[in-house]
């Protein structure tokens, strides 16, 4: 094909390891290249100290790319923030973007978002690349067929210093997904059931390949919300095989290839898919149609229910299991046994890097269309980006949204982490379309996440309670798909320096 | 708070008394709450290890209780270490003083971040770490020994009510666990080592020069 290394044999994960190859180091484990390096504000700086220190650069600035997401405010993001401390991390890492020539897609860019939302719409993220961030959601970009996974601070130093890591191969166990999911469920619940039958720690050790009609009937907006949560089931990366449908999402973004490169790429990635020679460590298979909308009742991401069932008694769990159940129910203040449904939420909470894309966005907002708030519920929206804001502002869901009691936000995490002014107090109760349930992750150390979809929480935002997302969308005239796919707004490319 | 110097060089066993946080799936976010990472270094996180744990128990945590201060053998049940890759967690427990973790199993991304410190991680079935637990919580003031070589963990003398040859069968990964024994588990310099592979590596990846024909 002109280009480029032989693709071997086996699965993408084989295929793009093999590439990636540099060298096997003493003790066992292999040196792979980093073909994408992405940074942001909270994990970087002591790398960026320890660099300094060692008296080493960065090897390849124009294979890094940063943005800030995690403490940035929500409300108003004019600077100098009014906490110092957030204040002082942004200014540690324009600093060192500056220093080192790292692009940095700032606030007010028209760029900057959460960095996994970011990336993408940037065409940044590509099939066959080896992608590494300082965050354990790294694992999205595996929706694009790449080898995407969360590191370390001192992983951060290493891949600054040497574009490259210290790495041991992981087996891969293909999740096969056939049929397809019913109205009111999406690939939130897909993967919270996922989770559910497989453990938070039953992927640890293996790289999750999500394969199967339905996998491929997903867009790819979808495919990075599964993919962004196969870290929560344990594996550390997950990816889909690059299709059509990767490449048409791909074309045409700010860093996507042009013209006959374009071509030469797609041929590329093409051969990277696993192949039916492709041997798996181990396979699983899910069939769609049984998966309901899907919620966490409990502390980890694996505490899952139907939204219509009843919150798990001992009895029907495994013993080992029970001792985090029974410390659940404390937390949580949850019966053993009790409905979910109907549970009073107090705060609900749409974004995160899970679910903060356009089609997250409208499938909230096709809940929340001629409806309003219920009263003493706080709501707010955060879109993942500044492009993901344009797009939604264009199209009137910043006015759909406020105009049913939500408040509309500035980019950024938000209340997925609370590294920022939005936090649970006390003991309150989010509906979360977030990716993590642990116990204080929301900013209160006493303060109960459940994990739903987008819809599913709009849905409890107008009830003021967990809801059936399914019920609200048959008795909605207006309620409609919202798996088509957006398009970048015009922002002016520029390629990669 | 630790006297001891953070891991440095090879790294053949770690000797201390031990402290138990028990418990499955117990994750970054419960090691160090975020509110903590608000930082640009990584000092002064040692308060911030089990925060929240520790506030709600007011003094009860292991952490916080007397016996255990110094201690430098963190014992652990399954999937520890799970959730956000934030390495401020081993941070967090090193600087508290913790030189060893042993559990169940552990989250890779916890596991690649403690390794990267110098802080081996070694595992052992459900029967052996409770029985470990178990003997640990019953004399705090044991002092043990975790050999990395041989891959366990055994009572050392003058321990009160442990038989001196009292001993647990860990185990540990080959790679990391040569790179502990050798001193490389420092990853830098031998990665910097490669200049031509490194090279080679990159020219045969088409999207470094975006797809261009070479």
């Amino acid at each position: 094909m002109g280009i480029g290394g032989t693709v071997s044999a086996g699965t993408l994960y084989d295929k793009v390891w093999d590439l990636h190859r540099v060298a096997e180091l003493p003790g066992g484990s292999t040196q792979l290249f980093i073909g994408l390096h992405l940074i942001h504000e909270v994990t970087s700086p002591q790398a960026f100290a320890a660099l300094k220190e060692l008296g080493l650069g960065v090897r390849h600035p124009e294979r890094t790319v940063a943005t800030v997401d995690h403490i940035v405010p929500t409300t108003s993001q004019a600077r100098p923030f009014a906490d110092p401390l957030a204040e002082e991390m942004l200014a540690t890492l324009e600093r060192n973007c500056a220093e080192h020539g790292i692009t940095l897609h700032a606030l007010g860019s028209g760029r900057q978002g959460i960095v996994h939302v970011i990336a993408p719409e940037l065409g940044l993220s590509q099939p066959g690349m080896t992608i590494a961030c300082g965050d354990s959601h790294t694992s999205t970009h595996g929706a694009f067929g790449a080898i995407a996974f969360g590191i370390g601070t001192s992983q951060v130093r290493d891949v600054l210093a040497s574009q490259s890591l210290a790495m041991n191969k992981l087996k891969v166990r293909r999740i096969l997904v056939e049929g397809t999911l019913q109205p009111g469920v999406f690939a939130k619940d897909l993967i919270l059931h996922v989770i559910r039958s497989l453990g938070v720690k039953g992927g640890v050790g293996f790289a999750y390949e999500f394969a199967g009609s339905c996998i491929e009937s997903l867009s790819m907006e979808e495919r990075m919300t599964l993919c962004n949560m196969a870290i929560e089931g344990g594996a550390r990366c997950g990816y889909v095989n690059p299709d059509a449908t990767t490449f048409a999402y791909i074309k045409g973004r700010p860093f996507a290839p042009e013209g006959a490169a374009w071509d030469r790429a797609v041929t590329w990635w093409s051969a990277l898919a696993s192949g039916p020679d492709a041997r798996f460590d181990d396979e699983v298979r899910f069939e769609a149609a049984t998966i309901p909308p899907t919620i966490t009742w409990g502390i980890t991401p694996g505490q899952g229910i139907g939204v219509d069932e009843a919150v798990p008694t001992p009895e029907q769990m495994p013993a080992e299991e029970r001792p985090i159940a029974e410390e659940a129910y404390h937390y949580m203040g949850l019966a053993p046994g009790a409905p979910i449904l109907g549970l009073p939420v107090d705060v609900c909470f749409i974004g995160s890097c899970t679910n903060g894309r356009l089609s997250d966005l409208r499938a909230a907002a096709a809940v929340a269309l001629g409806r309003h708030v219920a009263p003493g519920i706080k709501a707010f929206v955060v879109p993942g980006s500044e492009q993901v804001a344009a797009l939604a502002e264009a199209e009137g869901l910043d006015t759909l949204f406020e105009k049913a009691g939500f408040e509309w936000r500035e980019p950024g995490c938000s209340m997925c982490l609370a590294m920022n002014p939005d936090r649970l107090e006390g003991r309150q109760i989010s509906a979360s379309s977030s990716n993590r349930n642990f116990k204080g992750r929301q900013g209160s150390a006493s303060g109960r996440t459940l994990l739903m979809s987008p819809a599913m929480v709009a849905a409890a935002a107008v009830t003021g309670q967990v809801s059936d997302v399914r019920e609200l969308l048959e008795s909605h005239p207006v309620a409609g798909s919202a798996s088509a796919e957006p398009r970048p707004v015009a922002i002016s490319p520029s390629p990669l320096p | 708070m630790s006297a001891s110097p953070f891991p440095f060089g090879p790294i053949p066993e770690v000797a201390g008394r031990i402290v138990v946080v028990a418990g499955d799936d117990i994750d970054t976010d419960r090691i160090i709450p975020a509110r903590f990472l608000k930082c640009v270094t990584f000092e002064g996180l040692a308060e911030g290890a089990f925060a929240d744990d520790r506030l709600e128990l007011a003094g009860s945590h292991p952490f916080d209780r007397p016996e255990h201060q110094g201690a430098t053998i963190l014992v652990v049940n399954r999937n520890f270490g799970c959730g956000s890759s934030r390495e401020h967690a081993p941070q967090a427990l090193m600087r508290w003083g913790i030189r060893a973790v042993v559990g169940e199993s552990f989250a890779e991304i916890f596991f690649g971040n403690c390794l990267a410190l110098g802080i081996p991680c070694l595992s052992a079935d459900h029967a052996t770490i409770l029985a470990l637990q178990q003997q640990a919580l019953a004399d705090p003031a044991a002092c043990f020994l975790l050999d990395l070589a041989s891959a366990e963990i055994r009572g050392q003398a003058p321990a009160a009510g442990l038989e001196p040859a009292q001993r647990w069968d860990l185990s540990m990964a080959a790679g990391p666990q040569q790179m502990l024994l050798s001193g490389q588990w420092n990853a830098t310099g031998q990665l910097l080592s490669h200049e031509e592979e490194l090279q080679r590596t990159a020219a045969r990846l088409p999207y470094l020069a975006t797809f261009a024909l070479g």
